[in-house]
């Protein structure tokens, strides 16, 4: 673990539960959304932060750890969460009071991680969330007997509909809310070996739960049976397979189809905006700057605002209301049949956004091997960054022909493309785990949550810190992308007495650059325009629309360029051959830096990224190369 | 062969077992992280299971009904668990 951060010198207490116990909507509700998603020093996993304001105007700092069923911990996730709670290293300072969050509709389970965490010692309360369901179901608890067997203050909550928040938020004051208490929890740290409870203890444990419920006079809930009644379909073996399908359709059906409304609006806009620019400023160095290089450039990647946008919706919708990980059950058998693992099901669907969300949730995954694989495969899913690429080509070479009924051409080839990475994915995995990562079966367990209504502002919190993400990267790194392609593509410019039809750009270093590469990438193709596309594509995949925008601009003589007159302009350069190859290149190309990035913290090495480029883009140049040499021979 | 009062069915594993067939756990054993992970899941001794939902393709992996719960896992590991009939 790297330098802890000071940010913790003050009191702060800590959100602690099982997955699915509501964790994440007590934190959205106790800060209102406010909050700063990090990650956590020397690891990835996601941390969490944010304030709450108390009554008598304090504010108080809110820490939200990954859930976990036990400090013994599995997975690195739970490992955080232990390493936080048991030493001082990642914090700075163990919490001031921890919040443990329990499930009420699921008190014989998620009891058990209370326990565990009261032997700690640290001033604790207990939180039960979803109360509205829990009574529905007919939880009848007495709770003065469930505050005194276990030994801490209980606050029965629903988090969602921010019920019993300010009975909780009294008590957090009164425990923290004037400043640090100096006595720490004494629990022996050096005593505390791992893993140390042994499979009696956990068994003592449970027997310990089962007492305290009796004791507070809770009986069997009645049956969650609209959670029993969709299970049936959806848990069944034909009907729950094809609603899967159905599903993974529509998410892509829609976002091919239902994104372009906004789309051409943020395209207008910009459109609007640089013919502003035109009329008001003097033409030159600047407006060029402006106008061909900074509105081209990120403007033709702010255009993909609203697909990412609904891909991270649909994601976040299905998560939130159970079905994901149903989905996991319902794959695991496909998923073992190549070796993995029904929960890679959700860090390979994760990836479909972004390949580094995805790369991190695979910190779920128990065994390492199994893990790497899913790292290794994760960035074959086609993340949010390829459709600008997709989109861009397949409009511009794809006639949109309706195939059958609302079933367009445009979609159909979208979909293949998804599924070509897919399918590619499960054969790399496969291969994988019969060499390098050869090993046991590993074991598969998760728990399948009830159906909830997802929860509007949930999603709605998680989608706005996805868009902040993608445009602080289009205002930082995109923007300084295509200020640098601006520049290699302006200068130096032509001599006087440059022969006419050769156009401007072949004289710039960018022209020079992607002509220096052009052999290479000539066998798939690709002419100098998309090698330079492939460079600057590395900081991130959508920059090569924005690369490509700014070259054709500058030589279209400053004209600009919407989505449009870019894909009429790549229609006259490009064959069909070249586009298709491209395409195919990028479902396979290990484009993003950031990713490999990300790979090289998750593994601690760089032994990993290194084969995850190289062996992608071997993939990616023998795949173009057969598709570009058989597009040729039938198009002639 | 929980050696108690009340005299044992013959004991069932639970990785071969069907839907809708359910019954008390007896015994928990394997290796040591896989009967610790389905302990804290909730597989304990004495706790009521049942076989509810079967994965398409093969009936692997399956969804258990535990301590009001739903949990899905492997027959594999299934296995581990012995029941005797309600």
């Amino acid at each position: 673990m790297s330098a802890s951060p000071t940010t913790f010198l003050q009191p702060y207490i800590a959100l602690v539960g099982s997955p699915n116990s509501g964790k994440t909507s007590l934190f959205n509700a106790l800060t209102g959304g406010r909050q700063r998603v990090g990650n956590y020093p020397g690891v990835t996993v996601e941390r969490k932060e944010g304030n709450i304001e108390v009554p008598g105007g304090h504010r108080l700092k809110i820490l939200d750890l990954p859930g976990t069923y036990t400090l013994d911990a599995n997975t690195l996730d739970e490992a955080v969460t232990r390493d936080v709670l048991l030493t001082r290293k990642i914090e700075g300072a163990p919490p001031d009071l921890l919040v443990a969050v329990a499930d009420a509709t699921n008190l014989e389970r998620s009891l058990g991680l209370v326990l565990e965490l009261k032997e700690l010692g640290f001033p604790m309360v207990l939180v039960l969330n979803m109360m509205d369901l829990a009574r529905r179901r007919g939880l009848n608890i007495d709770l003065e007997i469930l505050t005194h067997e276990i030994g801490m203050p209980v606050f029965p909550v629903v988090a969602v509909k921010k019920e019993g928040l300010d009975a909780l938020l009294e008590e957090v004051v009164r425990r923290v809310g004037h400043g640090r208490h100096p006595p720490q929890p004494s629990f022996p740290e050096s005593t505390w070996t791992l893993p140390k409870h042994s499979a009696q203890e956990v068994r003592a444990r449970f027997r310990e739960v089962d007492r305290i419920l009796k004791q507070a006079k809770v009986g069997a809930l009645k049956p969650a049976k609209w959670t029993d009644r969709i299970d049936r379909v959806v848990l069944h073996p034909l009907w729950g397979s094809l609603l899967l399908v159905a599903i993974l359709a529509f998410v892509f059906q829609s976002i091919f189809n239902w994104a372009s409304y906004p789309m051409d609006l943020i395209e207008k806009g910009i459109g609007f905006v640089s013919e502003i620019l035109r009329h008001h400023l003097p033409g030159g160095i600047l407006q060029s700057l402006l106008v061909d290089g900074i509105l081209a450039g990120v403007g033709s990647v702010v255009v993909f605002l609203p697909q990412i946008l609904l891909i991270f919706f649909f994601i976040l919708l299905l998560e939130d209301s159970g079905y994901m990980a149903r989905a996991a059950f319902l794959m695991d058998r496909q998923m073992g049949r190549v070796g993995l693992h029904g929960r890679a099901f959700i860090p390979l669907l994760s990836s479909f956004a972004c390949a580094i969300p995805g790369i991190m949730a695979a910190r779920t995954i128990e065994n390492p091997r199994d893990r790497l694989t899913t790292i290794l495969i994760a960035p074959l899913m086609a993340c949010s960054a390829r459709l600008p690429v997709y989109t861009l080509l397949i409009s511009a070479f794809i006639p949109n022909q309706v195939v059958w009924g609302p079933i367009r051409l445009q979609g159909l080839v979208m979909l293949g493309l998804y599924f070509l990475g897919v399918v590619m994915a499960l054969i790399m995995a496969w291969v994988m785990k019969k060499t390098v990562f050869r090993g046991p079966t590993p074991t598969f367990m998760l728990e399948m949550p009830t159906y909830k209504w997802p929860n509007l502002r949930n999603v709605v919190i998680g989608m706005l810190e996805r868009a902040r993400l993608f445009l602080k990267r289009a205002g930082t790194v995109i923007l300084a992308v295509s200020v640098v392609i601006w520049f290699l593509s302006s200068y130096p410019k032509p001599p006087a007495d440059a022969p006419v039809g050769r156009s401007a750009i072949t004289y710039s270093l960018a022209g020079r650059i992607g002509k220096f590469v052009e052999p290479a990438i000539r066998p798939i193709g690709f002419d100098w325009s998309i090698g330079i596309g492939l460079i600057t594509g590395m900081a991130a995949r959508e920059v090569i629309v924005g690369t490509l925008a700014t070259v054709y601009s500058v030589e279209d003589n400053g004209k600009s360029l919407n989505s449009d007159d870019l894909g009429k302009i790549l229609q006259k350069r490009w064959s069909l051959a070249t586009a298709l190859s491209l395409l195919v290149y990028f479902v396979f190309a290990m484009q993003c830096m950031s990713t490999l990035a990300v790979v090289r913290r998750e593994t601690n090495s760089w032994r990993w990224p290194t084969v995850l480029f190289l062996y992608l883009t071997a993939l990616a140049y023998g795949a173009s190369f057969i598709t570009y040499h058989v597009t040729l021979h039938f198009t002639g | 062969m929980t050696g108690r009062e009340s005299p044992p069915d013959t004991p069932l594993c639970l990785g071969e077992m069907h839907r809708g067939q359910g019954g008390y756990i007896c015994r928990v054993e394997g290796p040591e992280a896989t009967v610790r992970r389905l302990l804290e899941m909730g597989m304990v001794e004495e706790a009521y299971v049942e076989i509810v939902h079967e994965a398409p393709f093969g009936r692997d992996p399956v969804a258990v009904r535990v301590r009001g719960g739903l949990l899905a896992l492997r027959r594999q590991e299934a296995a581990c668990v012995t029941i005797r009939k309600a």
